[in-house]
This record gives structure tokens, sequence and C-alpha cells, in this order.
């Protein structure tokens, strides 16, 4: 059975020139950086390489670039790291409602530490609301954090927007760009953010492999403390081959996304447009235009998402789902919950994030082999029967 | 795949789904909160189960547990019925990932409730509402079952600090031996 991946927000295959980057610094090339030999000197002249790569695609200087080792450090290095080395001016932090849990999880470890966390609520397409953000402002606001772009619904942040209030205060905006990255054009002059963190594994490069940019000036306390590596703000001995990997996949992003973009959003349409009209009872969650160009997200009433998760694995094709279920918390998504979507409904998610490779003919397949899943669930489902029910009444 | 070979036949091929009209006792179980919700429908003749109908809405455990339940219970008497737990459902089905065994509680729970709503039609008593939880967000802590917000550390009523169970990161309390709703046990290396 041919397999199409359809989980690109879970993780995106390694591009093989990318793959061919690394090699040499998992074989020959082991040199430590730091080390003044001439095998360290091979190694640090990569990972200035990468630095230089991964700043041209988000228009940073290279040395705003600071790599970790996943979306989740940056996150987490961003927020406690920016809140603390503030924390004589004030201790109130908003974050959006939305935001990863690395970085939801953050904020929660820096309120047990005497910080005040404020969400910033969204609406039903899971947009921030800037009138909130706004007036929440106080003289005690340290922090202020709302992603790019939402990997379960695919919305994009009105993040230009958010920058100009915090500039008119002077204060520190991050951006979770993890999910972004890769799919759409991020340019931190354009969006005018002070950091923002990128995961390689997210627009075809390795695992392990991810940056935080911060702005030049910009006050940090670092997470893990020891070496002089990334200028102090991150010790430990760098993954050479792994940062090798992300300036490569940065490259061939900054080059090619335009066409990559355009290619999937093509097809993405096709799905995004075919299910609806192919199944009744679906709904788009996310919003409708500002969305990511690979991105299609659906609930499909009366149905839990596991089970159509696993229904569609054993047809070859892989996918997400924001139900309790495939959660192992057994928890609903908090970010369809925070966009008023009732539990029934936030059970039955589904997120297609497509890659690449992903062709006409593989959303045809999915639009022929989908449906009859469908009515065997739903005939299945007490949901659907209570529904089908009070329909007769 | 993270379900055995039983859990996903039964899964895949679901024995004794759908709705009966003309049923003796139905027993449903659950809500959208907790994500999984279960009917059962039983005949019953000659003090014994001859027929029986679910309806599941829930992931592949939730789905293969009612199918198996309602396998076990076909055929047996009420009280032999009535015995079916949980455990064994889990057991006979080759074992349930942690976190999911609170799918198998629902599937005896369901076919017990019908069981009982027919003994009470039987019996003349008034047939009750069917008792669906309050849908909310709340998760309560386990020790005191007072409540606590979705990110809190700790809570605020018996003043627990919790941290993620290792299995199926639900609260616990911080450096407990045993998980209060999965049963895992911390292995100290």
């Amino acid at each position: 059975m041919k397999k199409r991946y359809m989980d690109h927000i879970a993780a995106t295959p390694m591009d093989p020139r990318v793959f061919e980057s690394m090699v040499p610094f998992l074989k020959e090339h082991f040199g430590n950086p730091q080390s003044l030999h001439s095998w360290g000197q091979e190694s640090i002249e990569a990972l200035e390489t990468a630095r230089q790569q991964v700043a041209q695609l988000i228009n940073a200087q290279p040395e705003e670039i600071f790599f970790t080792s996943s979306g989740s450090e940056s996150n987490n290095m961003a927020v406690k790291g920016l809140a603390e080395a503030k924390r004589k001016q004030g201790n109130h932090i908003l974050v959006s409602a939305v935001e990863h849990q690395s970085i939801l999880h953050s904020a929660k470890k820096l309120e047990k530490m005497g910080f005040e966390v404020e969400q910033i609520p969204v609406d039903e397409y899971g947009l921030i609301d800037l009138a909130y953000l706004k007036k929440s402002l106080t003289d005690k606001t340290v922090l202020v954090s709302i992603m790019l772009a939402n990997s379960e619904v695919g919305t994009i942040e009105p993040i230009e927007q958010a920058a100009e209030i915090c500039r008119e205060k002077d204060l520190v905006l991050h951006t979770d760009a993890v999910a972004a990255l890769g799919s759409i054009e991020v340019d931190v002059e354009k969006l005018g953010v002070t950091a923002l963190s990128l995961a390689g594994d997210q627009f075809y490069g390795p695992k392990g492999s991810a940056a935080l940019y911060i702005k030049k000036g910009t006050r940090i306390v670092p997470l893990i403390d020891g070496g002089i590596q990334e200028s102090g703000r991150r010790a430990g001995t760098e993954n050479t081959a792994a940062i090798v990997g992300l300036g490569k996949a940065a490259e061939l992003a900054k080059s090619e996304m335009p066409e990559r973009s355009k290619k999937v959003k093509a097809v993405r349409d096709l799905l995004l447009k075919g299910l609806p009209d192919k199944i009744e009872h679906v709904v788009v969650t996310g919003h409708p235009e500002k969305r990511l160009p690979h991105h299609a997200s659906f609930c499909v009433e009366f149905v839990e998402g596991e089970s159509m998760l696993l229904n569609l694995d054993m047809l070859g094709i892989a996918v997400s789902s924001g139900s309790a279920c495939t959660s192992k918390a057994l928890k609903a998504s908090h970010v369809l919950i925070a966009m008023g979507l009732d539990h029934a409904l936030a059970q039955s998610s589904l997120v297609f994030s497509l890659i690449e490779e992903t062709s006409k003919e593989d959303i045809d397949y999915l639009l022929d082999v989908f449906p009859p899943v469908i009515e065997r669930l739903r005939k299945m489902s007490p949901l659907y029967s209570q529904y089908l029910e009070e329909k007769q009444k | 795949m993270i379900y055995s070979d039983k859990v996903m036949d039964h899964f895949q091929n679901p024995r004794n789904v759908g709705v009966m009209k003309d049923a003796d006792g139905v027993g449903q179980v659950g809500n959208p909160v907790c994500g999984d919700m279960m009917t059962f429908y039983i005949k019953v003749k000659d003090n014994r189960i001859d027929d029986v109908k679910f309806q599941t809405f829930g992931c592949g455990a939730a789905i293969a547990v009612s199918s198996m339940v309602s396998e076990m219970a076909l055929g047996k008497t009420l009280d032999e019925a009535m015995k079916i737990t949980n455990d064994d459902v889990a057991e006979e089905l080759g074992g349930l990932p942690k976190n999911k065994h609170h799918c198998s509680n629902l599937g005896a729970d369901a076919l017990h409730k019908a069981i009982e709503d027919y003994r009470e039609k039987l019996t003349g008593k008034v047939k009750k509402e069917p008792d669906i939880p309050e849908v909310s967000d709340q998760i309560s802590c386990p020790y005191c079952e007072g409540p606590v917000e979705g990110m809190e550390a700790y809570c605020k009523k018996c003043q627990v600090e919790f941290e993620e169970c290792w299995e199926c990161s639900q609260p616990i309390k911080k450096d407990t031996e045993e998980c209060p709703h999965c049963g895992a046990t911390r292995v100290r290396v």
C-alpha cells in the first residue's frame, strides 16, 4: 500500500540534501567546535555558516541566532530567560490562550516563582484579541509571547499589529514561529519581534535542531549554565551535525519556499474544500484564509478523533488529532476549547498538514476512502443516533 | 501500533454494533469531556442475555472494549454478566495501554447499567433519566477532590503539590510511588 504522509506538524521528512550536508559531521569532522586545533576549527566554521544561513532565512544578523536542541527548548529559554532578565522591572506576562505547551507550561513555572501570567483570549478562528492585549499591558508587564501560526488549526496570528502595540510600551515580544517557519515568509524586521523560536524538523531539517533569535541588545538569562558556547547564552557542546543540517534546511527553505508553498497550497485547497463537500457535518477549524498553506484542519462531527486517525493509518495516511483520546493526558485540545468549541466537537478534530510531495492524487485517494470510514464510525456513534432522532422530531 | 492485535481486530470489526429499538434494558455511560460515550442495549430471555447491541463514540480502545464486552455478555445469565469486571475485559483483549484503562472501565459499566435498567423496569421502579455528569473542563484533585485548574501545579484546597504521572500525564502527588489514575508504579533507578 502506498504511504501518504500528511502530518507535517509532527515532523517533516529530511531533505536528502540536508542529510548529505550532515554526514561529514557525523563521520570525519567530529571535532569539538570550541577546540583550538584544526579539528575544532572545521567544526566551528560549519557552525558559523549554519548561523548565517538561518539568519538569512529570517532576515536577522548571524550573532542574533542561538542554537538549541528543540522548539520546546527555544520556547522555554525565551519565556523563562526573557522574563527573568526583566524581573526587577515587573512580573506580568501575557501569553495567548492557544500557545504550545512549551510556552504555557514555562509560564506556569514562572507563576510559581511569583510572576503573574495572563492569557490573551482568541476568537472562533483562533485569532488573538488585539484589543485585549492593548488594554492588558501594565507598567509591570515584562514579556508578551504570541505564536506566529498555530499548528493545530493553522491560523496565522497578527504578529505585526501585536508588535506595534508592544513597541509603544517598549515591550519584549517573543513569537513561537516553529509551525510557521519554512511554510510562510518570516522576516523578523517586518514582524517587529524581539525574539523568535524555530525548529528544523518543521522544514525538512533534522530533529534536535532548533534556534532562538534574540534581537541584539536584549538581555536573557540562560536556561543551561556552563561553558561559553553560543556566546554564553546556551552552554553545552554543540550538536554540529544537526546544526549544519538546520543551516542547509534554512538555505533550501529560503530559495525554494515560495515555489513549495504555492504548490502545496493548491493541493491543500482541494482538501479544504473537498472534505466538507464530500462528507456531511464537517467543519473547518481555524481561519479560512489566514492560515498556513499546507494546513487543513476539521471537526468531523459525531466521530472521535483517534478512531479516525487509526482508520486512516490503516489506509496508509498519517494525520494528527486534538482529541482527548489521542493525548496521553486524555484532555481535549486547549486550542479548540479556547476557540469556544464544545467538548464533543473538540473530540472529533482531525489535522491534515501536507508535505512537499503530497499530490492531487493523494487527496483524491483520501476523499475516496475516507467517507466510507466516517459512515461506518457514525453508524457506531451514539451521538449521531441522537442527532438523527432529534432531527426526525 | 499502540494496541494489541486483538484490540485492533475488535476495533476494525466490532461485533454487535447497533441500536435496539425494543431493548429490555439500556445503559449509557461517559460523556464527551473524557472523550468516550457508550450505550448498551440488551434483550433478556429466561434470565439470560439473549441479544446485545452497542454504540460507542470513542477511541480505538473504547470501541474494542465495547465489542469485547458485548461478546462476553452474550448468552450469560444476568448474574454472570454482572460479574464481568473491567480487568476481565482488558485481559481478554490481550492488555490495553495504561492510559487507556479507563476505557475498559466504561465498557463493563455500560453493560451493568443496562442490566440494572432491565431489573428496575421489572420491579416497576420509575425509570430515572440517565445520569450524564455535568460537562465541565474542571479536573479535580485526586487526593481531596478539590477543583484544580488545568495549568495548576498544586491543589489549593489540600496544598498537595503535583507532578505529571510518568505514564498517563494526569496530576499526581509529587514523589508519590503510585499513580491513583492509571495505577502505574514508579521505578526507582
